[in-house]
């Protein structure tokens, strides 16, 4: 008793456990993520995926990680062995910083800095640097491919993001995550993509407008994350695995957990710019810190539901048709969005 | 029909050094590029099976491309002439193509038949229709399944799969065997058709054509997939004749050549169906998508055969009489050509008069289809690259022999 006492009067300690509970969520959400991912993925193809690990194979992804756990590291001869053993980390640390200014409820986010949302879009930028490291250091020409098209497509799909965000600023006036989802706290018709908690008449005029917007980040949000239609850096019938080609083992898992991190990083920005984070879609139903992390969960579910089901459905995009859609489509409808959210709330 | 002063000697992929250049930066500062040489396979997952392609790229963008193939070669056609007698080397041409194993034997069978002029009895010739047409069923189902995961979809492949079970299940009750089957023999089949072959058969009609809507409206016509295969790997009508290239592929683009039709041989003169060719619907006559689009249709208008051909099934004797030892005349020679899933399977016999042919050579329609890869991705993405490999629709088994 006396231990946790003086444990929790430890600045430093408390804040150490705390950052760390985002880990626990990451390696557990993970966990979920990947059942659901195959088998959702399975009665998509008409098959019935895992079956005989636990009931209906739900222990199934906890033998993966530690099958890989068990596996042989092997880094190639000639690789630069320090960028190639640092850079699933570093991968892995640009999702991980993202989970500091993630609103998970009304009383529970890492970190409460103003620059929230600019901090998100910032460290979506640091995975970046990991697949570069990774494609160069693997001294293998697919991975090299992977990495630098990694690079170009994430760089070129910040834009889109960057630009959905700003919109979302213009209307709410804040860029701290907290200030944004109080903003739309009350019930569904507060959401931002419908519009946001405004005059009626202006909320009507808003709407197409937010409406686009809420599409778009979606859009770029799935290429921010690499998966199907986007998934160049690991196109696996072109460039065999892309960056991650010549990975074995648990650093290879780094960069598995980094992806399903960062698939939950995305779902939860679109979450809490555009569908009221924590709030509870009823109003003051269901509503309170703790139902806040369940909807915050369970709407960010929702957009993992989606990605998988689009994931198993399409064919990949060609790269210059990937450029086409970020520089010639996305960007563009955006400008004019700022333009007409920007007239509407001056008016 | 064919317009011969368009026919040009086709340029052969020669050795490449890679070519160093200099590109100015926006800054004016100059920099110094180079191409790179990049194998592709053979442990490649779209290459289908053992090719190696070395391909010389200019950052994505393709600048030349040759095929290396041998990496399964099994001395197929040597294999022929040490076997001791004709009947022997049917298992052999199973496994040349082995998605497409009823068509391979036939083909050799009829060879044999010709070369010895048997006359094989109606039932027979009915059944061997049924069954290549399933099997070119089965052969497009691969074909157009894999062609989705290259283009980066996965689920089409498994809804393929489950419709190619269907046709295995067919030949299993018919042979006993699902992939290599033997079943069709000198001078007729090894069984008849088990009693509930043609209810099961008819079903599968009823169920597949609903099928063949549902891939197109997954895959064919999918918007992203339409962007990428349009355009793609055009392959003008000079330069698929130039090279000889058959099937499908010949057939998209744009040349109304099918050996069903324009060498008949057995009873499918008496059948009614259309070849099926590229018209370019999405993009330039050619491309990818007409490929694609030809196999598709085709799977169409072969359920039209085997339901013509279910209707019609004569009773009778599914063995022709023939001679104890297969032995023909000395120095007789024979070539047949027959319209395979991939395109023209032919066989060219030379008989010494003693039980085992004295050579037999086979004309693959995969190994001269591959042929004029290098020719058409030249200037397209690594994505094209895939994408037109995918659609030429090899079977390594056959191109390495």
């Amino acid at each position: 008793m006396e231990f946790i006492q003086t444990l929790l009067a430890n600045q430093v300690l408390v804040s150490i456990l705390l950052s760390a509970l985002p880990l626990v969520f990451i390696v557990l959400m993970v966990l979920v993520v990947l059942y659901t991912e195959m088998k959702v993925a399975a009665h998509i193809q008409d098959r019935v995926a895992y079956m005989r690990t636990g009931w209906h194979g739900v222990l199934q992804p906890i033998a993966d990680m530690l099958k890989l756990l068990q596996k042989e590291d092997i880094i190639p001869t000639k690789s630069d062995k320090l960028l190639f053993r640092t850079a699933p980390f570093i991968a892995f640390t640009g999702t991980y910083v993202a989970y500091a200014v993630l609103p998970f409820s009304s009383i529970y986010i890492g970190s409460n800095i103003n620059l929230g949302a600019f901090f998100l879009v910032a460290a979506g930028s640091f995975v970046v640097i990991g697949i570069l490291m990774a494609g160069w250091a693997s001294n293998n020409k697919w991975s090299l491919i992977g990495g630098i098209r990694s690079a170009s497509q994430m760089i070129s799909y910040e834009i889109p993001t960057a630009l959905a965000v700003i919109i979302v600023v213009m209307i709410t006036g804040s860029l701290n995550l907290q200030d944004v989802t109080k903003f739309q706290d009350g019930g569904m018709g507060n959401w931002i993509v419908f519009g946001g908690p405004l005059p009626w008449m202006q909320k009507l005029m808003l709407m197409p407008f937010t409406l686009v917007t809420f599409f778009i980040l979606f859009v770029a949000s799935i290429a921010e994350v690499n998966r199907t239609p986007f998934d160049f850096p690991e196109a696996e019938s072109e460039l065999v695995q892309g960056f991650n080609t010549e990975y074995s083992g648990m650093r290879f898992a780094m960069f598995y957990l980094s992806e399903y991190a960062n698939l939950f990083t995305v779902s939860a920005v679109v979450v809490s710019l555009f569908l009221g984070g924590w709030s509870s879609p009823f109003g003051t139903f269901m509503s309170g810190p703790l139902w806040g992390i369940f909807w915050f969960v369970v709407k960010a579910y929702m957009f993992m539901l989606i990605q998988i089901w689009i994931r198993w459905t399409l064919p990949r995009l060609r790269v210059d048709q990937l450029m086409f859609v970020s520089w010639k489509v996305l960007t563009p409808w955006l400008f004019v969005c700022i333009l007409g959210v920007g007239l509407i709330l001056v008016l | 029909m064919i317009d011969l002063t368009m026919l040009q000697p086709p340029t052969l992929p020669t050795d490449y050094t890679v070519k160093l250049g200099h590109t100015k930066t926006s800054t004016g500062k100059t920099i110094r590029t180079e191409e790179m040489i990049v194998n592709m396979g053979p442990q490649h997952p779209s290459t289908h099976g053992v090719l190696r392609l070395e391909i010389v790229i200019d950052g994505e963008i393709i600048v030349d491309c040759i095929p290396h193939i041998g990496y399964l070669h099994r001395c197929f056609e040597k294999h022929c002439e040490q076997m001791t007698n004709y009947q022997q080397i049917i298992p052999y041409a199973d496994r040349m193509d082995y998605c497409s194993a009823m068509t391979n034997e036939w083909a050799f069978v009829l060879a044999v038949e010709r070369l010895l002029k048997i006359e094989v009895p109606e039932r027979v010739e009915y059944i061997r229709v049924i069954m290549a047409e399933l099997q070119r069923i089965a052969s497009h189902l691969i074909a157009v399944g894999t062609y989705g995961i290259d283009s980066g979809a996965f689920t089409p492949f498994l809804y393929t799969f489950i419709d190619r079970e269907k046709i295995l299940d067919l030949f299993e009750m018919t042979c006993g065997a699902r992939l290599l089957y033997n079943y069709i023999w000198i001078g007729g089949l090894s069984h008849d058709l088990p009693p509930n072959f043609i209810g099961q058969a008819k079903d599968f009609i009823t169920y597949f054509h609903p099928r063949i809507t549902m891939l197109n409206d997954l895959l064919t016509y999918n918007e992203i997939f339409v962007k990428r295969t349009a355009n793609v790997g055009v392959l003008p009508k000079d330069v698929a004749i130039n090279f000889a290239v058959s099937g499908p592929q010949l057939r998209g683009s744009g040349v109304n050549w099918d050996l069903r039709r324009d060498d008949p041989y057995s009873i499918y003169h008496k059948l009614e169906w259309q070849p099926q060719i590229g018209k370019g619907e999405v993009g330039t006559v050619g491309d990818c998508w007409d490929r694609h689009i030809v196999r598709m249709r085709e799977m169409e208008q072969s359920l039209n055969i085997i339901e013509q051909a279910l209707a019609a099934l004569p009773e009778g004797n599914v063995k022709a009489a023939i001679p104890k030892r297969i032995r023909p005349e000395k120095d007789a020679e024979i070539y047949v050509r027959t319209e395979a899933s991939r395109g023209e399977l032919g066989y060219y016999i030379i008989s010494d008069g003693t039980t085992s042919p004295f050579r037999v050579k086979a004309r693959g329609p995969a190994f001269v289809n591959l042929s004029v890869l290098p020719e058409i991705v030249r200037g397209g993405l690594i994505a094209d690259l895939v994408l037109t490999a995918g659609s030429i629709d090899i079977v390594l088994g056959e191109v390495d022999r």
